[in-house]
């Protein structure tokens, strides 16, 4: 139960995460590397407004997003838009994202220990018990799972019910027709990527919240949201969520009942499990 | 303009230049530990060792453009398998047997990944090699009481630095057999148009396994002959991820696309490297995301690439001059 | 002329998700004849041709060719079993030159050459196709109706028995149709099964014995080319999509 239950906190987070990176990579067709350093750089914009200013994190998240989304807006336009005119097939786009963004990543990891150093971070918010089903669970993991529920929800809202989201999704279905049809592709896809990091900053605030983190453990988190969004069916934000839980309670049973240092290899297992059963993600449609 | 003619045996002249000129270099490479055996000689390892995985992992992402990040687990696993069977079978045989090991992990990674898009393949691996990290690790604490594995064997630096050459020399051969061959030709197909590969009956997932077969199982064999260089071996030496990365930096800038393109970012790269970390330690990473940047908006087929592009240009301008 | 099938369409249906791109085909080609498949643009032609080649696997349904299966086999295994194939847009090998993309349908396949005999089978293929004499250009030299010719070549390399052309004509001039209409019909008399989609009304009543009629995804009429083109059903096809 207590598993049950720290599993389904967590998976909340890693929805929020693994949504901002299916953006990018759906709509935008950028897998994107540097999501975990994104991620990280959110916690230490969360961590330095509450250690400096004594600003709640939650509070943060109104400047993290903004933030979040004009940098990796200006990304895409920078960097990019040049690989996607440049591309002559979408193999090549897709070797040359890969490198670049990579590249991206490893900047960030170097400008975040030249800020701050090499050291673990945490903070305490919010260290308070909280009663669920007779049980004390961390307050601070209640507040961001209901938060990180909250924003998920509002994007799965506005991406299924407004204009602009409908208009998103037309493009990650499919790009070239959404060009005939007079979408505005490149700046759509801009808007996709900008969005995708905002949303997973926002994440990595919410993580901070309970989680120790360091300037170069961006990497495990893009491994973990790679898998969440592959192995949701890279199109179907509902298979999305739907493994970041089932990813969140596989790491909190393998932590607690095998060792805490295999969570990565068990999501691993869950990924080559996947990919040998069903390589289009668990929700995906079996194409060609 | 000078077309290859594919798929043949004969040996052309500028093909025998370039064999006996590398016989030349090898040669003079091997001189190096009459003359120094201290920092130079572990430079020249290094050296080595890159140009070796460098060259090996070009030999499958060169023409396929699939991006392994596996380096490191063949690698760490072959300096495991050193470590811990050093009590038991010869130091040779210990070799071989890493060698075969790592040609399986790639099978069964192929097996697994290769039918899918390049994406899936490069997520793959690079997890794989914190995975079996990971794994290691966890094993080591259960079963065992250290973390780590000695490696008691008398091998001096020369020793390796030669065990290495040859290794070098070996991958060349392959490469060269590779580029003249059936198989070759397949890849050179697979890495134009994979549809059409197919389409002409080229069981494209066999030939792409088999080449990361041969890339792994070098990178395996790699580790093992370097795993006495440490006498104390722990997963997160082994497995050290930046290995993987700094090997596709290496062969990428070098050119991936050529079977000596490697060697020629190996040598700079490593030289800057070799300073960076002992000088500006804390800018490692910096340098590594400056260099995968570098790779795709100034030099993308790297220095091969633009020795062809400049040689093309001054061939024309000779030509034409008359 | 033997009695034999080369290709049999049993059911044979495609879905890409919600739409029906072939639907519940049942038709026959006989040996060494030479068949059109046609009807107006998206009504499933290409998708035919990519469900024989194995580069889409069928929703449901079987194809058989010469008594055996090979709906279910991969690409590859189809091209060594004869098969071969031309793209509506043509596909070239842009590194290698034009000797070394044609020699590439010819190592690989349903016939493997070596080596002299190789170099003598693309040479022999080049004059067969017209492109003698530029077999070491690179192949994003040539013009777009020389890349056809490679396309043709590289897939004739492999002596395939039955080979399909997804609008090979299509974008060619009056006297280079003539040209590629007499290259088709060579084809046949080696011996070869010949499955063209084409749209221009004179080279398939010149070429096929028989042809198919498709729209959206079904097929509409079935027979000798004249008989077929005259149907009333064919022509409210083509004019309902307004294509002619
Ligand atoms: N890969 C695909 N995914 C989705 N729809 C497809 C795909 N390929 C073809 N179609 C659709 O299938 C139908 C038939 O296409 P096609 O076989 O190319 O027609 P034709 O060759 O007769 O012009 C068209 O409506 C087309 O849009
Ligand atoms: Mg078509």
């Amino acid at each position: 139960m207590d598993i049950v239950i720290v599993g389904i906190l967590l998976g909340g987070a890693y929805a929020l995460m693994a949504m901002g990176l299916q953006l990018q990579y759906g709509v935008a067709k950028i897998m994107n590397l540097a999501n975990g350093e994104m991620l990280v750089a959110g916690s230490f914009a969360a961590f330095w407004f509450f250690t400096s200013a004594q600003v709640s994190p939650l509070l943060a998240i109104l400047v993290v997003a903004p933030m979040a989304f004009i940098f990796n807006w200006l990304v895409y336009k920078i960097f990019m838009r040049y690989l996607v005119k440049k591309a002559r097939s979408e193999g090549q786009l897709e070797v040359n994202s890969i490198l670049s963004t990579f590249g991206q990543s490893f900047i960030l990891v170097g400008l975040m220990l030249a800020l701050f150093g090499g050291e673990y971070f945490s903070y305490s918010y919010l260290e308070k018990p909280y009663t669920l089903f007779g049980q004390p669970y961390e307050l601070n993991r209640v507040v961001a799972f209901l938060f990180a529920i909250f924003f998920c929800c509002v994007l799965y809202f506005w991406l299924n019910r407004t204009r602009l989201g409908l208009t998103l999704r037309a493009v990650s279905v499919n790009p070239e027709a959404s060009g005939l049809v007079g979408i505005d592709v490149p700046n759509i896809s801009a808007l996709a990527f900008g969005l995708g990091g905002a949303v997973t900053a926002v994440g990595g605030s919410l993580l901070s919240m309970f989680l120790t983190f360091d300037a170069s453990v961006g990497v495990i988190f893009t491994m973990k949201a790679l898998v969440i969004v592959i192995m949701g069916g890279v199109r179907d934000i509902r298979g999305t969520i739907l493994v970041a839980f089932i990813l969140g309670l596989t790491e909190t049973a393998v932590a607690s009942l095998i060792d805490p240092g295999l969570t990565l290899a068990a999501a691993y297992l869950l990924f080559i499990l996947i990919l040998l059963f069903r390589p289009e993600g668990i929700f995906g449609k079996r194409s060609t | 303009m000078k077309h290859r003619e594919n798929y043949s045996l004969n040996i052309k002249r500028r093909e025998l230049y370039g064999l006996i000129a590398s016989i030349f270099a090898f040669g003079l490479a091997a001189t190096l530990p009459i003359f120094n055996t201290g920092y130079v000689l572990s430079l020249g390892v290094t050296i080595v060792m890159y140009t070796v995985l460098s060259t090996s992992w070009a030999l499958f992402s060169g023409p396929t453009h699939y991006i392994s990040l596996a380096t490191a687990a063949f690698f760490g696993i072959g300096m495991y398998i050193v470590g811990g069977g050093l009590e038991i079978y010869s130091f040779p045989i210990l070799i071989a047997i890493a060698g075969c090991v790592g040609a399986i992990l790639a099978a069964l990674i192929g097996l697994a990944t290769l039918r899918l898009s390049g994406v899936y393949f490069v997520i793959f691996t690079l997890g794989l090699s914190e995975l079996i990290r990971q794994l290691v690790t966890w094993a080591q604490t259960t079963m065992g009481t250290s973390s780590g594995l000695y490696v008691l064997i008398d091998v001096t630096e020369s020793q390796i630095y030669w065990e290495l050459l040859t290794i070098a020399a070996f991958v060349f051969l392959i490469g060269w057999c590779i580029n003249r061959s059936k198989i070759g030709f397949a890849l050179k197909i697979i890495g134009n148009d994979e549809k059409v590969a197919r389409h002409v009956g080229i069981n494209t997932a066999a030939v792409k396994i088999v080449l990361f077969m041969i890339s792994g199982s070098i990178a395996s064999i790699t580790g093992a002959i370097l795993a006495p260089r440490w006498t104390y071996i722990e997963p997160t030496i082994a497995f050290s991820p930046m290995l993987s990365f700094l090997v596709v930096i290496m062969a990428l800038i070098g050119g991936a696309h050529r079977l000596w393109g490697p060697i020629l970012g190996v040598i700079p790269f490593a030289l800057c490297w070799d300073f960076i970390t002992a000088k500006f330690p804390n800018q490692t990473a910096l340098m590594l995301g400056l260099a995968f940047l570098l790779i795709v908006y100034a030099i993308p087929h790297g220095f091969a690439g633009l020795g062809e592009k400049y040689w093309g240009k001054f061939k024309h301008w000779r030509d034409f001059r008359v | 002329m033997s009695n034999s099938v080369a290709l049999s369409f049993q059911n044979v249906t495609k879905n890409f998700g919600g739409l029906t791109a072939v639907d519940k085909v049942n038709f026959d080609i006989r040996d060494n004849e030479v068949f059109g498949l046609i009807g107006p643009n998206g009504s499933g032609k290409t998708t035919v041709l990519d469900l024989v080649s194995g580069l889409l696997r069928l929703s449901s349904g079987k194809i058989i060719s010469y008594d055996k299966k090979i709906s279910g086999k991969t690409s590859a295994q189809i091209a060594r079993r004869g098969v071969s194939r031309t793209f509506q847009l043509v596909r070239m090998l842009p590194t290698l030159n034009v000797k070394e993309n044609i020699a590439s349908g010819g190592v690989f396949g349903f016939r493997r050459y070596r080596r002299k005999e190789l170099d003598r089978k693309v040479n022999y293929m080049m004059s067969q196709v017209g492109l003698t004499g530029k077999g070491m250009l690179p192949i994003t030299m040539l013009t777009y109706i020389d890349q056809k010719r490679v396309e043709l070549a590289r897939a004739l390399m492999s002596d395939p028995k039955i080979i399909l052309l997804d609008e090979w004509l299509a974008g060619l001039n009056p006297t280079e149709m003539k040209i590629g209409i007499n290259l088709i019909s060579g084809i046949r008399y080696e011996g070869r099964t010949v499955v063209v989609v084409e749209h221009h009304m004179e080279a398939i009543r010149s070429l096929c014995d028989r042809c198919i009629v498709m729209n959206s995804g079904q097929t509409i009429a079935e027979g000798k080319p004249n008989e077929v083109l005259n149907d009333e059903r064919v022509i409210s096809a083509y004019l309902g999509v307004g294509n002619a």
